[in-house]
C-alpha cells in the first residue's frame, strides 16, 4: 500500500476493503489500456515454425521425428522423457525442415528446435478435431490425454498440468482454484480469455474437478477486469464460483492466490496440494478442454503484444513455435522498444535478440520504451524497509540483496533466500533500485552449485 | 533495430526515488522552517542557508576526496543540512554552523561509507558535538518576536525546558518557572531552536509524511504517547516538581524530534514492531533526561541512543515468513 502514485483504474467498482486478498504486494500501474480492447486476432500462417524441445520446467523432450519426415498439425514431434516433462506437436502440416540450435528465451541458452517448413494447407492428423463427451471418460484416461497433449501451465511457470494433476494419494484435494487474476501489467491475454471464449475455461474446469473429485472450483478474478467478472458470473454452473480479488501485485501468484480464497497458508517449502489445493490458469483450462473433448493438443495460445514499443499493440492467437518476427511485423513493427521482454514487466525475462519462438508460456511479449523501463544505477540501502512491506512472502529483502553483492549464499539461505518466488515487489518500490531479484536468482545460481557439487562429491 | 537492453526483472519501477524521499521530507520541514524565520528574523534564515550550503559543499568535497560517486543530486546533503539548521538556535554563528555540517557530513555520514551506511543520525551527532563543544553558543536563545516587529536588539532568554530545570535545581519545584500559555509552544512563540519552536507546523509536516507513506504512524506516535504517558504518570504523583504532560509533549525538541529526527530511514528498525519498540525507547529516555538529566532536553540523546540499539532490534523483530511451519 506504499505506492502513491497507485491508480486504482476508474473501472474498479468496490470498496478495496471488501475484496479478498493477501499480505503484502504492490500497486503498479496496470497499464491494460494499452491492448486489452482489442479482440483475439489470428496471425497469418508463417512459412516455418520452431519448436523447442524444452516448453516446460522438468526433463527435456525427446524429437520423435528427423528432418524430411511429413508432419500433420497436431502430430506429436517430441515424447516426454521422465514424468515430469511434455510431449510436443506440429503447428501445422508441413515437413521437418531440420533439428538446429536455437536461443531459448527462458535460459538464454541454445537449445534444440525442431524447425517445421509450413506446406500452407494446415492440415489436422486425420480424425482430428474429433468430438466426444470428457465427462463419460475415467479420470486416468482424462490425465493420460492431457499428458499426451503436452499441456504445461500457461500462465508463464509451465509446469507439466498432467503432473499437478495426479496428487500422491495421501494428499486430499478439496479445492480447485482458475488463476483468472492476470496481476501482472500490461498483460490481457486470460482477459481476453475470460471475456471472449469463457465456455472454454468452465468446461475445462469441470474436467479438472472430474479428475480430483472435488464438487467446486473457485474463479479468482482482479478487480480491475469487471467485464469478465460479469462474462464469468453469467455462464458460471453453480458448481463454479467466481470471486472478486483485491487489484494488487502478485495477486496470481499461486500461494497468494490460495491465501487470498481460502486463507490457508502452502507451507514454506511446500505445495499447494499440501493444503487440499490445485491451482491452473484459465489457458490452461481452455487448452484441457480442447484437448480432452477435441482431441487438439497444445498447439496455439493467446498471447498479449503489448507496451509502447509495437506499434500496434494486439492479443493474438499464436501458434507454438511462431517466430517473434513475424508476430512484430504482423503488429506493425517495433518502434521505440528498449527491452522486449517474455512475459510481463514484473517477472518476464528480457530477451537479447528477437531470433526466438513463440513457447507455451509465452502469455505476453512486451516492447518498452526507454522511458517506461527502468535503467538506472542503484545505490546504497537506506533501511526505509518498504521492501519488507511488500514482500508477499514475509521476507526481508533488503537483507537478501546485501548478502547477495558479497555472494553470501549460505548466509542467505539462513534469511530465507528460497522462500522468495522472485516477484519483484521489492525491487519495484526499493527507493535505492537495489536490483534485488538479480540478487536473489545469483545467490540461488550458488546455492544450487554448491549443492550440485557437495552431491557430486 | 536499436540496442535492446537486458536485466534482470522487474522491467518498472515506481518513480519514488531516494531523491523524491528527500525531497517530500524538505517540503514537510517547510512549515516549521518559515515560523522559525518569522519568529526569528534574517539570522534563522541565514542558518538553515549556511547550514544547508555547507552540507552539500562539503557532501561534494568529501566524496571527491574519497574518490566516491557525488551524490549531492540525491538530496539527502540538503535535507541533514535543513535538519542541523532546525536543530541550531537561531542566533548561532556562521563558523558554528559551517562547524556542524562538517560533523554531519564527514563524521556523521561519509566515514562510514555514505548514505545507508551510517549508523547514527548525521545532523544530531553534529548538534550533539556541537552542544557538547560550544555550550555557551549552543544555549543562547534568541526570544521570538513578529518579523515585521520594528528592529530591536535581540533579546536572549531561556527555552521552557531550561526555565523548568532552572526552577528546580534552584527551589525544587517547578512553579518557581514563568508560567507559559501552551498555546506559545503550539504556535511557535517561545525561545528554543530554530525549527522546534512550533508544534503545530511540524505536526503538520509529519502529517503530510505519513500521507504521503513515507514514514509510518508508528515511530512519531508511539514515541509521543510513551513521553506523555511517563510525563503523566509522574505529574499524577507529585505535579508540583513535575511539569504536565502536555507541557512536556509540545514545549521542547519532541515533535521536530518524533516527526523528523527519530524517524530518518537509514538509522531507524526496518520493520513496524521494530519501530515501536525504537520509539518507546527513545521515549523513555527522553523522559528520564529532562526528569533526572543534566540536560534540560533529551530528545538528541536518546534518539542517538536507540539508534546503536537498532541493528540489535532489527535481529529480533524479524518478520513471521509466510508460510512458515
Amino acid at each position: 500500500m506504499r505506492n502513491v502514485y497507485r491508480k486504482v483504474p476508474d473501472r474498479c467498482h468496490r470498496k478495496d476493503s471488501l475484496m479478498k486478498t493477501f499480505k503484502g504486494g504492490i500497486h503498479p500501474n496496470d497499464k491494460k489500456e494499452l491492448v486489452e480492447d482489442n479482440p483475439i486476432a489470428a496471425l497469418p500462417l508463417s512459412d516455418h515454425y520452431y519448436v523447442l524441445t524444452q516448453q516446460h520446467i522438468g526433463a527435456p523432450a525427446k524429437p520423435i521425428v528427423k528432418p524430411g519426415d511429413e508432419v500433420k498439425k497436431a502430430q506429436a514431434i517430441t515424447e516426454p522423457l521422465g514424468f515430469v516433462s511434455a510431449a510436443s506437436h506440429s503447428p501445422t502440416s508441413g515437413r521437418v525442415k531440420e533439428i538446429i540450435q536455437r536461443v531459448h528465451p527462458v535460459t538464454g541458452l541454445l537449445a534444440p528446435c525442431i524447425v517445421i517448413e509450413s506446406d500452407g494447407k494446415d492440415e489436422y492428423m486425420p480424425g482430428l478435431p474429433l468430438e466426444r463427451d470428457p465427462f463419460s471418460l475415467q479420470k486416468d484416461e482424462l490425465i493420460g490425454i492431457i499428458k499426451s497433449s503436452g499441456i504445461v501451465g500457461m500462465g508463464g511457470a509451465t509446469f507439466p498440468t498432467h503432473v499437478k494433476l495426479s496428487p500422491p494419494k495421501d494428499k486430499k484435494i478439496d479445492t480447485f482454484i482458475v488463476n483468472g487474476a492476470e496481476c501482472e501489467p500490461y498483460l490481457a491475454s486470460d482477459y481476453r480469455l475470460m471475456l471472449e471464449e469463457p465456455q472454454r475455461i468452465i468446461d475445462g474446469a469441470r474436467i479438472v474437478m472430474r479428475i480430483l473429485g472435488v464438487d467446486k472450483a473457485i474463479i479468482g478474478i482482479e478487480d480491475n477486469k469487471p467485464d469478465a467478472i460479469k462474462k464469468m458470473k453469467e455462464i458460471a454452473p453453480p458448481e463454479v464460483q467466481v470471486e472478486v480479488l483485491k487489484v494488487k501485485y502478485p495477486q496470481g501468484a499461486e500461494k497468494q492466490l490460495i491465501n487470498a480464497l481460502t486463507g490457508r497458508d502452502v507451507p514454506s517449502g511446500g505445495l499447494p496440494m499440501d493444503v487440499g489445493a490445485v491451482v491452473q490458469n484459465t489457458g490452461t483450462c481452455a487448452a484441457i478442454w480442447d484437448a480432452c473433448a477435441n482431441g487438439i493438443p497444445l498447439i496455439e495460445r493467446i498471447t498479449s503484444i503489448t507496451g509502447r514499443g509495437i506499434k500496434h499493440p494486439k492479443n493474438l492467437r499464436l501458434r507454438v513455435g511462431t517466430p517473434v518476427k513475424d508476430v512484430f511485423e504482423f503488429c506493425g513493427g517495433v518502434v521505440d522498444a528498449a527491452k522486449i521482454i517474455f512475459g510481463g514487466p514484473m517477472m518476464g525475462i528480457a530477451q537479447f535478440t528477437d531470433e526466438i519462438p513463440i513457447m507455451k508460456g509465452t502469455s505476453g511479449i512486451l516492447l518498452l520504451t526507454e522511458d517506461d523501463t527502468n535503467l538506472s544505477t542503484y545505490s546504497a540501502c537506506i533501511s526505509c524497509g518498504r521492501c519488507v512491506e511488500a514482500c508477499p512472502m514475509g521476507l526481508i529483502p533488503s537483507d537478501l540483496s546485501k548478502q547477495g553483492e558479497k555472494g553470501m549464499w549460505e548466509k542467505a539461505v539462513g534469511t530465507n533466500l528460497l522462500d522468495c518466488v522472485e516477484c519483484g515487489s521489492c525491487t519495484f518500490v526499493c527507493p535505492a533500485n537495489r536490483p534485488i531479484v538479480h540478487f536473489v536468482k545469483f545467490l540461488k545460481s550458488l546455492q544450487r552449485a554448491a549443492s550440485a557439487k557437495a552431491k557430486g562429491a | 533495430m536499436k540496442d535492446i537492453f537486458i536485466s534482470s526483472s522487474p522491467h518498472i519501477h515506481t518513480p519514488e526515488d531516494i531523491s523524491w524521499i528527500m525531497r517530500q521530507v524538505i517540503y514537510a520541514l517547510v512549515p516549521g522552517a518559515l515560523i522559525g524565520i518569522y519568529f526569528f528574523g534574517i539570522p534563522a534564515l541565514m542558518v538553515i542557508a549556511v547550514a544547508v550550503t555547507s552540507c552539500v559543499v562539503i557532501e561534494a568535497i568529501s566524496q571527491k576526496a574519497l574518490g566516491q560517486k557525488i551524490t549531492i543530486k540525491d538530496g539527502s546533503a540538503a535535507l541533514t543540512g535543513l535538519l542541523l539548521a532546525m536543530n541550531l538556535p537561531s542566533g548561532a554563528p556562521w563558523w558554528l554552523v559551517v562547524l556542524g555540517s562538517l560533523i554531519a557530513i564527514v563524521l556523521g555520514k561519509q566515514v562510514y561509507g555514505g548514505l545507508g551506511n551510517n549508523p547514527f543520525n548525521p545532523a544530531l551527532v553534529a548538534r550533539v558535538f556541537l552542544l557538547i563543544s560550544f555550550p555557551v553558543q549552543m544555549t543562547t536563545w534568541p526570544q521570538p518576536r513578529s518579523f515585521f516587529a520594528p528592529a530591536a536588539d535581540t533579546v536572549t532568554g531561556a527555552t521552557p525546558l531550561g526555565a523548568l530545570k532552572t526552577a528546580i535545581f534552584e527551589h525544587k519545584s517547578i512553579t518557581a518557572a514563568p508560567d507559559i500559555n501552551i498555546m506559545d509552544p503550539f504556535l511557535g512563540n517561545i525561545g528554543g531552536s530554530l525549527g522546534e519552536i512550533s508544534a503545530l507546523a511540524l505536526i503538520l509536516g509529519g502529517v503530510y509524511l505519513i500521507l504521503r507513506r513515507i514514514i509510518t504512524w508508528h515511530i512519531p506516535v508511539v514515541y509521543i504517547a510513551t513521553v506523555a504517558a511517563f510525563t503523566g504518570l509522574l505529574w499524577l504523583i507529585n505535579p508540583g516538581i513535575y511539569a504536565d504532560p502536555a507541557f512536556h509533549m509540545i514545549a521542547g525538541g519532541l515533535m521536530l524530534g518524533a516527526f523528523f529526527m527519530a524517524t530518518d530511514m537509514v538509522t531507524t528498525p526496518i520493520t513496524n514492531k521494530g519501530k515501536v519498540i525504537f520509539a518507546i525507547g527513545c521515549g523513555l529516555i527522553t523522559v528520564i533526561i529532562r526528569i533526572w538529566g543534566g540536560y534540560p532536553e533529551g530528545v538528541s540523546f536518546a534518539i542517538l541512543i536507540m539508534n546503536a540499539f537498532v541493528p540489535l532490534i532489527n535481529r529480533f523483530t524479524k518478520p513471521q515468513k509466510f508460510g512458515a511451519v
